[in-house]
């Protein structure tokens, strides 16, 4: 069964399209793959009892000469923090528990309109705050490179299940790095789209003006063929591109540098990042040179105060989504004891529902837009988040895509950095400013840092709307990376479960 | 409670001078919610629905859902700003007003905060005395109603319930709050164009067709900002808000109550608490609500989940083409073509029975006519019943009713049968007339018959008729009448009844 997990989501489709392999035996061996590591990974928050009910329905249509599109059959991991009708959806915290939704986020429902098979919802920081997984209430997620090291965050539990052949792709959500910065951490591609290109809509909000919806998945070509299926505009966000998209997948297999001008930024190229990082980000740039790209350094010097303008702009904005958390429809309900007012119940179960990096950032965004210091916080968060996206478009006028290091690090240890919330923070340096802009980004596998052998990405950023751009440079440099490496990146990581091993003699390390 | 002092009306105006600000949230019939699809209760449509079964994920707060902006409420709202004679803003914006509420799905409303749709305008108000107004509109801006809370317990109120239930059918019903700019000047008359500013307010968005405009149910309400300061004193004294007055006459009230309170307070050397207060309907009282200070603290942000409201340019002209006229000019045009003095107009406007004299004179009536069966019979009938004159018959019907009297076919009395029927829902005038057989017996034969009968019964009288005593006619006439049952012409009756006196002899 295992060979099945280690196929990539377009070639599984391609043996799932010649009925070579059915929906439901591919489907059965990610469940039996979940079964056997999950255990010592917990990327997953709760598994879709539905799964096989799902495929066999899938294989049915198939028999029956139904059109179905290019991924009908493939399973997918969905990130807690999407309403899932009939699955639960926690958003990683407490106060969700138990609480099944009435109905799909949009995304969740383009992935079943498209015939894919969801497998369970996937563990993250609570409420998507978080660079490590490590604050969902429901204990961290492990990086399957090493056990003992955090998988990124917030969606550590979508990377860690594709890293971990527990899943061929998964949904991520994106407001500071929350899908790019695991990509980096587990040798897996992550993308966030243009702001507006896929659907908000059914994704449980941390800040509205940042969150982004997007693919994870081990190939770049996979991404794009996720990211097919889950942008367009929908009339339930507002916020959503009306324009139509062309083909990522497209983009991917037409993927050609020769003339790509590529702006390094120099202010994300500093001695804050760890050497190992740098070095494979350069080598990456090198090989892209060789075949063609003409590599030019930009200058961004309002990103050194965006995590500033972040750490306001998106507080502000979940202190006022994390409102409805109130007991009083859904969710969590704690009653003080001998009962109480309505205020006092709502103050018991947010006290009892709520993690400490929840409130931390529910009483900073309540300050920054209390009265008097709106203007001192929020406001000049504001201004500062239109001078990065003035450098972002003084980059784009002189070059196509941006590159940086995804992370200034490579995977750190579970509790390393889980009191110390600055250096928490900072992590999502090189990731923050597309969020603050609303252009899109990817992280893509640049090799293994040499100081520790764990997974480095590297990051490309477009203009807004111009993601394609993002699979053509990601699926050029992977394949020129794939065949330095004489296979996937992720063909190097330790496997996590011996007794499959020696079933099925495969996954040499 | 102790029931506040009061100082008397003339008095306190002799000292003070009343300064009134009106807010006035307008529920807009719409189809669908503000920013959902779910079904829009203050629509006649959907009146009146079983709790919670009008409700989109958005409208109870569900995680993950999302407001999206309902275009029709967004016309409705620039209609009304034009008709309140307001720019539109090429570009408006909603904001977050962020406070804990259990009938508040997402904890925030969704409002419009510094920057409205509508702004700058000015309404003309015309009080019952006839004395006119122009009334400064600050703004006009859109935003989402919350839900309906019912406390359950002795009280009915929220202290002293044991629970409460929450109806989350009203969340996310559209509103425009329309605010006044501070009215001064209007001294004795402010209660009064209190309530004619709010009859007003109805009359344009009932001419729109935007709202149902129905005060008992919500669709509009008045929270009414009243303060006093000595007479010339520039400053502005403490004002209280007034929340939530149900109807036209409690709206005067209320502005009367607030004046003579304060006024007693300021006069005894007190200040005045700056605090919303409730209007007790039955006691007609207000008592103290919450404390409000200028800096509630309501967190406002603009909402990122919507885009600005940008609307075409070409759609603001359409809307501004479509306007109806403005109920003050409305008023002078229908005095001048209808030629009634000032007395029968206003006996009409104040009654609120402008549009159905109106209507009664389309549908062919004379103005006199129309106005005699709206502020005459119509109006007996529904005080009465305890109901509005308005709405009590189709005007259509009103002119035919008019139209049978003018042509003979019925009496006054006759026709006042028929529009007992009318009321009743018995059908047109003139299906009453067959299935109820009403009609003025125009057949001389038959009148003549029951004329011969009954001078036959009354020799007496015949004899009196014959020498000359004419008036004697009137027990024959009666009792010609009576066996007609009242469906002859008098006047045709006597003619006969002298002519058969004449011809016997």
């Amino acid at each position: 069964m295992s060979d099945l997990i280690r196929l990539s989501a377009a070639d599984l489709a391609a043996k799932l399209a010649s009925g070579e392999v059915s929906s439901v035996e591919a489907t059965k061996a990610h469940l039996d793959r979940i079964a056997a590591v999950d255990g010592a990974v917990h990327a997953f928050l709760h598994v879709n009892a539905e799964a096989l009910e799902t495929a066999a329905d899938v294989d049915r249509r198939r028999a029956a000469g139904e059109e179905l599109g290019p991924l009908a059959g493939v399973p997918i991991a969905v990130k807690d923090v999407l309403v899932t009708k009939g699955m639960p959806s926690t958003s990683g915290s407490r106060i969700l528990e138990g609480w099944i939704p009435p109905y799909d986020a949009t995304p969740v429902r383009k992935v079943r309109e498209a015939g894919m098979v969801p497998l369970g919802k996937t563990n993250m920081d609570e409420f998507a705050m978080g660079s490590s997984t490590e604050h969902s209430a429901y204990g961290p997620t492990h990086n399957p490179w090493d056990l003992d090291r955090i998988p990124g965050g917030s969606g550590g539990g979508s990377a860690a299940a594709v890293a971990a052949f527990e899943a061929p792709l998964a949904l991520g959500s994106d407001t500071g790095g929350s899908i790019r910065q695991p990509a980096h951490v587990t040798g897996t591609v992550g993308t966030k789209p243009t702001y507006g290109g896929v659907s908000r809509y059914g994704s449980i909000a941390l800040a509205s003006s940042l969150d982004q919806i997007g693919p994870v998945s081990r190939t770049v070509l996979d991404a794009a063929l996720l990211h097919d299926v889950i942008a367009g505009h929908d009339p339930h966000d507002q916020t959503s591109i009306p324009d139509a998209w062309p083909s990522m997948a497209e983009a991917v297999r037409r993927a050609d540098v020769s003339g790509l001008r590529i702006g390094v930024v120099k202010e994300l190229d500093s001695d804050g990042f760890q050497a190992g990082v740098r070095q494979r980000f350069h080598e990456s740039l090198e090989l892209l040179a060789a075949n063609g790209a003409e590599i030019v350094e930009v200058s961004a010097p309002n990103f050194e105060y965006a995590i500033a303008a972040y750490y306001l702009i998106l507080p502000a904005e979940a202190s006022s989504n994390l409102a409805k958390f109130d007991s009083v429809r859904f969710g969590l309900r704690v009653v003080p004891e001998g009962g109480g007012t309505v205020e006092e119940v709502m103050a018991a179960t947010r006290e009892a529902g709520f993690g400490p990096e929840v409130k931390r950032r529910i009483i900073l965004g309540t300050y920054a837009l209390s009265a008097g210091y709106y203007d001192a916080y929020y406001g000049s968060a504001q201004k500062v988040r239109t001078l990065v996206q003035q450098d972002f478009d003084a980059a784009f006028a002189k070059v196509d895509v941006l590159a940086t290091p995804t992370a200034p690090t490579t995977a750190f240890k579970l509790g390393e950095k889980l009191h110390d919330p600055l250096s928490m923070y900072l992590n999502d340096v090189a990731t923050i400013p597309a969020n603050l802009a609303g252009v899109p980004g990817i992280s893509v596998p640049a090799g293994l840092a040499p100081e520790d052998g764990l997974p480095v990405g590297i990051q490309f950023l477009a203009p807004a709307r111009e993601d394609a751009r993002l699979y053509n440079v990601g699926g050029a440099l992977e394949a020129l990376l794939v065949d330095r490496w004489g296979g996937p990146l992720l063909a190097q990581a330790p496997d996590l479960s011996t007794h499959e091993l020696m079933a099925t003699e495969e996954g040499v390390v | 409670m102790a029931r506040a002092a009061l100082m008397d009306f003339d008095e306190a105006l002799e000292r003070f001078e009343p300064v009134i600000g009106l807010e006035v949230h307008v529920e807009l019939n719409t189809k669908t919610k503000m920013f959902s699809s779910a079904p829009n209760p203050a629509n006649d449509e959907f009146h009146g629905a079983e709790p919670n079964t009008l409700v989109a994920p958005v409208d109870m707060g569900l995680p993950g859902s999302l407001p999206a902006v309902n275009g029709t409420a967004v016309r409705y709202s620039i209609s009304l700003g034009l008709a309140l004679g307001c720019g539109i803003a090429p570009s408006s914006r909603f904001a977050r007003k962020n406070y804990f509420y259990p009938d508040l799905g997402k904890n925030y409303q969704i409002s419009q905060y510094d920057e409205p749709i509508a702004f700058e305008g000015s309404v003309e108000v015309e009080l019952e005395n006839g004395r006119t107004f122009e009334v400064a509109i600050e703004r006009a801006h859109m935003e989402e109603d919350a839900g309906k809370l019912t406390h359950v317990g002795s009280t009915g109120r929220i202290h002293g319930a044991e629970y409460s239930l929450v109806d989350y059918n009203r969340a996310g019903v559209p509103l425009v709050e329309i605010v006044t700019k501070p009215i001064v000047g209007a001294g004795a008359d402010a209660p009064a164009l209190a309530r004619a500013y709010v009859a007003t307010i109805r009359d344009i968005v009932l001419s729109l067709g935007i709202s149902e405009a129905r005060m008992e149910r919500g669709n509009l309400r008045c929270d009414a900002n009243v303060s006093l300061r000595p007479k010339g004193q520039e400053r502005f004294g403490t004002r209280t808000e007034t929340k939530n007055v149900n109807s036209m006459r409690s709206v005067e009230r209320a502005v009367r109550y607030e004046i003579q309170r304060q006024a007693a307070i300021l006069a005894d050397g007190g200040t005045i608490t700056q605090e919303t207060r409730h209007w007790h309907e039955d006691t007609g009282t207000t008592s103290p609500g919450r404390p409000k200070s200028d800096a509630d603290d309501y967190r406002y942000f603009p909402e990122p989940d919507l885009l600005p409201v940008e609307p075409d340019p070409a759609v603001i002209e359409e809307l501004r083409a479509a306007l109806p006229e403005p109920p003050a000019a409305r008023r002078r045009r229908l005095k001048a073509e209808w030629g009634f003095t000032d007395l029968e107009f206003q006996d009409v406007a104040n009654g609120g029975l402008l549009n159905e004299v109106a209507a009664t004179v389309e549908a062919g009536a004379t103005p006199a006519a129309a106005r005699k069966w709206w502020t005459g019979e119509l109006t007996r009938i529904a005080n009465a019943q305890g109901a509005d004159a308005a709405g009590l018959a189709e005007p259509a019907h009103v002119a035919e009713l008019a139209a049978l009297v003018d042509e003979g076919t019925l009496t006054d009395r006759l026709a006042r049968q028929v529009l007992e029927g009318v009321i009743a829902g018995e059908g047109s005038p003139r299906e009453i007339v067959d299935t109820r057989g009403l009609a003025v017996v125009s057949d001389d034969g038959a009148l003549i018959a029951a004329i011969d009968q009954a001078l036959a019964a009354q020799p007496d009288v015949l004899a009196k008729i014959r020498d000359g005593k004419v008036q004697a006619a009137g027990a024959v006439i009666g009792a010609v009448m009576k066996a007609m049952q009242g469906k002859a012409d008098a006047a045709r009756v006597r003619e006969l009844v002298l002519e058969r006196a004449a011809a016997d002899n």
